[in-house]
Order: structure tokens, then C-alpha cells, then sequence
């Protein structure tokens, strides 16, 4: 049953995926993106990890794609030109990108540990409390300088962003 | 209820990133060569936490959990550079933001 | 009993009440609206107009159903789709009773108790943004871009003080499961003061609910903040370019998530289906009075009453309510039915709220809407975590 429901998704998550990159309006784009972040959600919370399984879909999915959404919306330049770059770039990535993903699943599929995960076999160490436990003790000066670091975002997009109204 | 094995987690997160590496390398458009880094991310959270679930340990999605908010910090920041670009130059293909070439 | 035949007959009964409420809930806001603003409301159609929704969904029905040539098919039919769905998702999660027991079968009367509830529904909600966005996008016009772009904006910016006014009852009552908190709720100071988050000792939630209220108001789309899709506002706002089923469906979205809002305040701040004062006071003949009053009321004003139907319907109404408070006089009918009249209650008293002030308070300009949240809710926000966090770190 977890097998069913990780194919389902993971299915999901490469069509998906693949439009993303595939699309030429970038708001298509965002909107297939939208649906990996969601298909992946629903893998986290099979691995347990229920509270970033619902970060995920708060913060991702309901904030920073609201933000590309709107900033392409805002925008609004429309689709994507076909690309004047060279041929032999065109040609040669297909080929070059299997190798890649042939070199990294090669890679992984000797060198992961043996064991199964999600389902009845996950340990499931992700519930709030967990992760409460772990932030506020193990990684309390990651988890503040991570706020200083988002109000330095905050600050520099306002400052960026910023237009005078006149 | 068997479980799901470790390899097929990682083998998506390969697909997803190896994804995200042909958006950014290929595309043209500015916004869609940021979304594609959102899915790199995006694939590496998800070795993050399998690898969390496998070892027992929360310290993966401790990790996971901070990508994300660098994640968002880089969004943020980053839509603002394009907003400015796009008001300035009044394109988003990055073909045509080459006046520092030659 | 099957648990999976358990589920299914829990989520028809869930999904039949709350699709009833829909309907009638755009009744009671016309009738309220109405007597506030001195007049009748609807009155012909059916018996106080009782069969007027019955009457609008037939009309809406019926309305030819548009499909502009110039809009994006996909996006523009997915967004209604999306937004109805997601905002009836989230009842899944609310709490509306303790565990009952119904001819041998024990169950919690709740669909689903995840361990991260609040933070389900927060998802939930912060997804029906794009229900909004995809709308005005799909529209391909410039007044329902406009309009949707704003009501992004204002969703997203009321999102965060929604966010912290609902951690601070997390802290007090110390579980992300919406059940954990309404059973935390679930002593009483003195032997009578109920302990809802609302004035829970370490720290009496007021302005985590005021801010939650407030923030409710705009995340829904609801005046004082509902410059989006004002009649009068940029035409419609985003649904510009809908029409019958379709606009029903945007509608049907507004009021669903008003009864979600409506029903966290209650499980977060007010003690969900607690009673407000103990059993042994009697707060189990809460429901049977409440009925009887209403019964003898409708009954008072029904015998006498000049319009011929008025005669016969109203004392009628108050001969069921009787009837139906004497059925709560049951011991066994009283175990089941008495939270669900305590969360109904408190449920409805926040709907009231929202109608009375539709009716009662001006629409915000969109400068003055995004203004007050970031200069002034979102801090009160977090005033409020940091001072409720103090106090419980220390309580402990």
C-alpha cells in the first residue's frame, strides 16, 4: 500500500516536473511546480515527516509560489521566445542530461544502505514535538541566525523592490 | 505493510533534480530558470528526509526544514532583483541582459 | 463495524450537514442584513422566504452558463473547482464532539484527528489563494487581474497574523492536534469558570482571538476587507467574467471557509464542544431550554399574529421545537447531541459576528487593509506569542 501510494506520487512528481520545465509560459511553469511541491508533500508525510510535510505546502506551496505567481503575473511579459543559442548546445543536452541522471542513479543504487523506508517499516520520527525538541536545543544558533537571515531577505527585497510614489 | 525502499526515494530525487539542472541550463526565461533551482530544492529535501526516515534521526529534517527557509529568504530576494531588471530592461529572457558582454 | 463503512457514513453525514448550512447560511445572512438594515428580507418565497435559496440555486442553475472566448479554458474552469474543494477540505479536520457510542459502535465524532491539524488547515487555507489568482489570471481582462492580484496580496499579508494568533493557544494548550486542544480545555477554575483558551490562566488568549478574528475576516474575503470583490469595486473583482454555476461555486467557496474560520476560533480559543459550565449545573439541559424557549417564542408570536401565514407556520416551528426539547430531555439523545449543540452554538454566535458587522461596518480602502495588517495586526500578532510564551515559560 505505501509502494501504491509512492508510485502514485512519484509519478505525479516527474510529469509534473517534466512540464515545468517543458511549458513555455512560466506561469504554466509555476503552476506544474505548484503540483511536484504538493506530490512531495504527500511523500514527506509517508516518511513520516508530518510537520515539514505540512511546512511544505504552507511555506512552498502557499507562499513562495503565491510570490512567483504573482511577481509573473505582475510582470507579465508573456511567453518564452524560442532561443537563439547555438544548435549543438540543443542537441548535445538531451544525451548529456541522461548521462547525468544515468551517473547519479548508478551512484545511488550502489552506494544507499540497504532498507526500507515509509510505510510500516519507517521509524517515524517527525512529528512537531520531534522537531520542536531538535530546533530549540540541538540547532538553537542555525535556527537563529536562519531568522536573521530572513529578515535580511525581508529588508533587501523591500529596499529592492522599492518604488517611490509620486 | 512493507515498506518502500530507500533507492526509490532517491532515485526520484536524481529524476527531479537532474530536472531542475536541464530547466536551469536550458531555458531562457529568468523566472523559469529560478523556478527550475526551486526544484533542485526541492529534490534534495526529499533525499534529506528519506535519509532522515532510514538513519532513525530528525536531524535530516532539521536540514530539510532549513533549505526551506533559505529557500524562501532566495525567493525573495530574488523575484526583487528580477522586478528590478524587468522595470529596467523591460525583458525577462536572459539572452538579451548582456550589456556587460564584450 | 467496518471502519471504512464507519468512514463513509461519518463523511456523508459531514458533507450532507455542512452542504445544508451552505445553503441556508446565505438566508440567515440575508434575514440578518435585512433586520439590521430595518427591512423584511426575503419573505414571499416559502414561509419567512425559506425556500429562497432553494429558489436562487434553481435561478443560478438555470442561468446560461458563459464560457468567454477569450479566456484560458483550463485555468478558468479549474479555479471555482479549486476553490469549492479546498475550502470544504478543511471540515475534515474539526473536532464537533467527544467520543460517542450509537447503537454498540464508538467513535469521536470527527472525520480525521491528524497529529498536525492546525497546521492541515493552515495549509489549507493558504492554498485557496490560488483559487482567487487563477480566476482573475484565467479572465484574461485587465479589471479581474486587478482585482485578483489584490485579493492575493491581502490574503497572503492577513495570513501571517492568522499564524501567530493561532501558536499562541498551541503554547497553552501544547499539541498540534485539534482534539488534544479542545481536551485540554476541558477543566474548570473554581468548579465552574470554564477553562477555554480564551481565559486560560498562565494566559488568557483575548487578543490571540481578536487577531484571529480579524485576520479571519480578510483570509475569507468578508467586509470590512472585502475590497476584492465588491459589487461596486473594479467592476466584480475577479469573478467579473463568471456566471451562474460557476459564480455560485466562488460564493459557496466564501461561505464554506466562513464556517472553517469560525469553527478553529471555536476549538482554538473557545473550548470547542465544552460546555460553558459544568454537568453537575446542569449544562446538559442547555439544548432542551434553548429549544423550549425558542419553541415558546415562535408560539407567542405566531397565534396572534395578523399575516394569515404567520398563523399557521410559526406555531408550527414552535410546536417542533417543543417536541424536539422534549427529545432532549433523553439521557441518551442528551450524550450525543449535547456537545454538538455547544460547538453549533459557539459556531453560530462567530457567524452572527461576521454577518452583524457585513451589515454594520464600511468597507477598508486596499492601502488603509494592507497598512493595518503589516503596521499593526501582524505585531499585536507577535506581541502576543512573546508575552504568552513568557507567561507559560513562567507557569512551568
Amino acid at each position: 500500500m505505501a509502494a501504491a501510494i509512492f508510485l502514485i506520487f512519484a509519478f505525479l512528481a516527474v510529469v509534473c516536473g517534466l512540464n515545468v520545465v517543458l511549458r513555455r509560459h512560466p506561469v504554466s511553469s509555476a503552476l506544474w511546480l505548484i503540483g511536484v511541491m504538493v506530490s512531495l508533500a504527500v511523500l514527506y508525510a509517508l516518511l513520516g515527516a508530518h510537520f515539514l510535510a505540512a511546512a511544505q505546502v504552507i511555506v512552498y506551496a502557499g507562499a513562495i509560489m503565491v510570490l512567483f505567481v504573482i511577481v509573473i503575473m505582475l510582470v507579465n511579459a508573456g511567453a518564452e521566445q524560442r532561443s537563439t543559442a547555438s544548435r549543438m548546445a540543443q542537441h548535445a543536452g538531451l544525451p548529456l542530461l541522461a548521462a547525468l541522471l544515468g551517473a547519479l542513479g548508478y551512484v545511488m543504487w550502489r552506494a544507499a544502505p540497504a532498507g526500507k523506508v515509509a510505510g510500516a517499516a519507517a521509524v517515524g520520527k517527525g512529528t512537531a514535538q520531534d522537531i520542536g525538541r531538535a530546533l530549540f536545543t540541538t540547532y538553537l544558533l542555525p535556527f537563529e541566525l536562519a531568522s536573521i537571515l530572513v529578515l535580511i531577505a525581508v529588508v533587501g527585497a523591500v529596499v529592492l523592490a522599492y518604488k517611490e510614489m509620486d | 505493510m512493507d515498506g518502500v525502499p530507500l533507492t526509490w526515494f532517491l532515485m526520484l530525487s536524481a529524476v527531479l533534480f537532474g530536472l531542475g539542472v536541464a530547466g536551469f541550463v536550458f531555458r531562457r526565461n529568468i523566472i523559469t530558470v529560478f523556478m527550475s533551482i526551486e526544484l533542485m530544492l526541492n529534490a534534495v529535501n526529499l533525499s534529506f528526509i528519506a535519509f532522515a526516515c532510514r538513519l532513525g534521526q530528525v536531524d535530516g529534517q532539521i536540514f530539510a526544514f532549513f533549505v526551506m527557509v533559505v529557500a524562501a529568504a532566495e525567493a525573495a530576494v530574488g523575484l526583487a532583483i528580477i522586478l528590478t531588471v524587468f522595470r529596467n530592461r523591460a525583458t525577462l529572457q536572459i539572452d538579451e541582459l548582456d550589456s556587460l558582454k564584450n | 463495524m467496518n471502519p471504512y463503512l464507519l468512514m463513509v457514513v461519518k463523511a456523508a453525514l459531514v458533507t450532507g450537514a455542512l452542504l445544508f448550512t451552505l445553503l441556508y447560511i446565505q438566508w440567515v445572512e440575508r434575514k440578518i442584513i435585512a433586520h439590521i438594515q430595518c427591512r423584511l428580507g426575503p419573505y414571499r418565497v416559502g414561509p419567512h422566504g425559506l425556500l429562497q435559496p432553494v429558489a436562487d440555486t434553481l435561478k443560478l442553475l438555470f442561468k446560461e452558463d458563459l464560457l468567454p472566448g477569450h479566456v484560458n479554458r483550463f485555468l478558468f474552469l479549474l479555479a471555482p473547482v479549486l476553490a469549492v474543494s479546498l475550502a470544504l477540505i478543511s471540515i475534515s479536520v474539526i473536532p464537533f464532539g467527544p467520543e460517542i457510542e450509537v447503537a454498540g459502535v464508538r467513535t469521536w465524532v470527527q472525520l480525521a484527528d491528524l497529529n498536525v491539524g492546525v497546521l492541515f488547515v493552515l495549509a489549507i487555507s493558504s492554498l485557496t489563494v490560488y483559487g482567487v489568482v487563477l480566476a482573475g489570471w484565467a479572465s484574461n481582462s485587465k479589471y479581474p487581474l486587478l482585482g485578483a492580484l489584490r485579493s492575493a496580496a491581502q490574503m497572503v499579508g492577513y495570513e501571517l497574523p492568522l499564524g501567530m494568533a493561532v501558536a499562541a493557544p498551541l503554547l497553552v494548550s501544547g499539541s498540534l492536534s485539534l482534539r488534544e486542544i479542545v481536551l485540554s480545555q476541558q477543566h474548570y477554575y473554581g468548579g465552574f469558570f470554564p477553562a477555554w483558551n480564551l481565559f486560560r490562566l498562565p494566559a488568557p488568549q483575548v487578543f490571540g482571538f481578536l487577531v484571529f478574528l480579524v485576520a479571519a475576516f480578510a483570509e475569507t474575503n468578508r467586509l470590512p476587507f472585502d475590497l476584492p470583490e465588491a459589487e461596486n469595486e473594479l467592476v466584480a473583482g475577479f469573478h467579473t467574467e463568471y456566471s451562474s454555476l460557476k459564480f455560485a461555486s466562488f460564493f459557496m467557496a466564501e461561505y464554506a471557509n466562513m464556517i472553517t474560520v469560525c469553527s478553529m476560533a471555536t476549538v482554538l480559543f473557545l473550548g470547542g464542544w465544552l460546555p460553558l459550565f459544568p454537568a453537575q449545573y446542569g449544562s446538559n439541559y442547555a439544548p432542551a431550554l434553548a429549544l423550549a424557549a425558542a419553541g415558546a417564542l415562535w408560539l407567542y408570536h405566531g397565534l396572534p399574529s395578523a399575516f394569515r401565514r404567520d398563523r399557521w407556520s410559526l406555531p408550527a416551528a414552535g410546536v417542533a421545537a417543543l417536541v424536539a426539547a422534549g427529545l432532549f430531555l433523553i439521557p441518551a439523545v442528551q450524550a450525543i447531541f449535547t456537545p454538538l449543540f455547544w460547538f453549533l452554538a459557539k459556531t453560530g454566535l462567530l457567524l452572527f459576528t461576521f454577518i452583524w458587522v457585513r451589515g454594520t461596518l464600511p468597507r477598508l480602502r486596499y492601502d488603509q487593509l494592507m497598512r493595518f495588517t503589516w503596521t499593526f495586526l501582524f505585531p499585536l500578532g507577535v506581541a502576543n506569542l512573546m508575552v504568552t510564551g513568557l507567561l507559560v515559560a513562567l507557569r512551568a
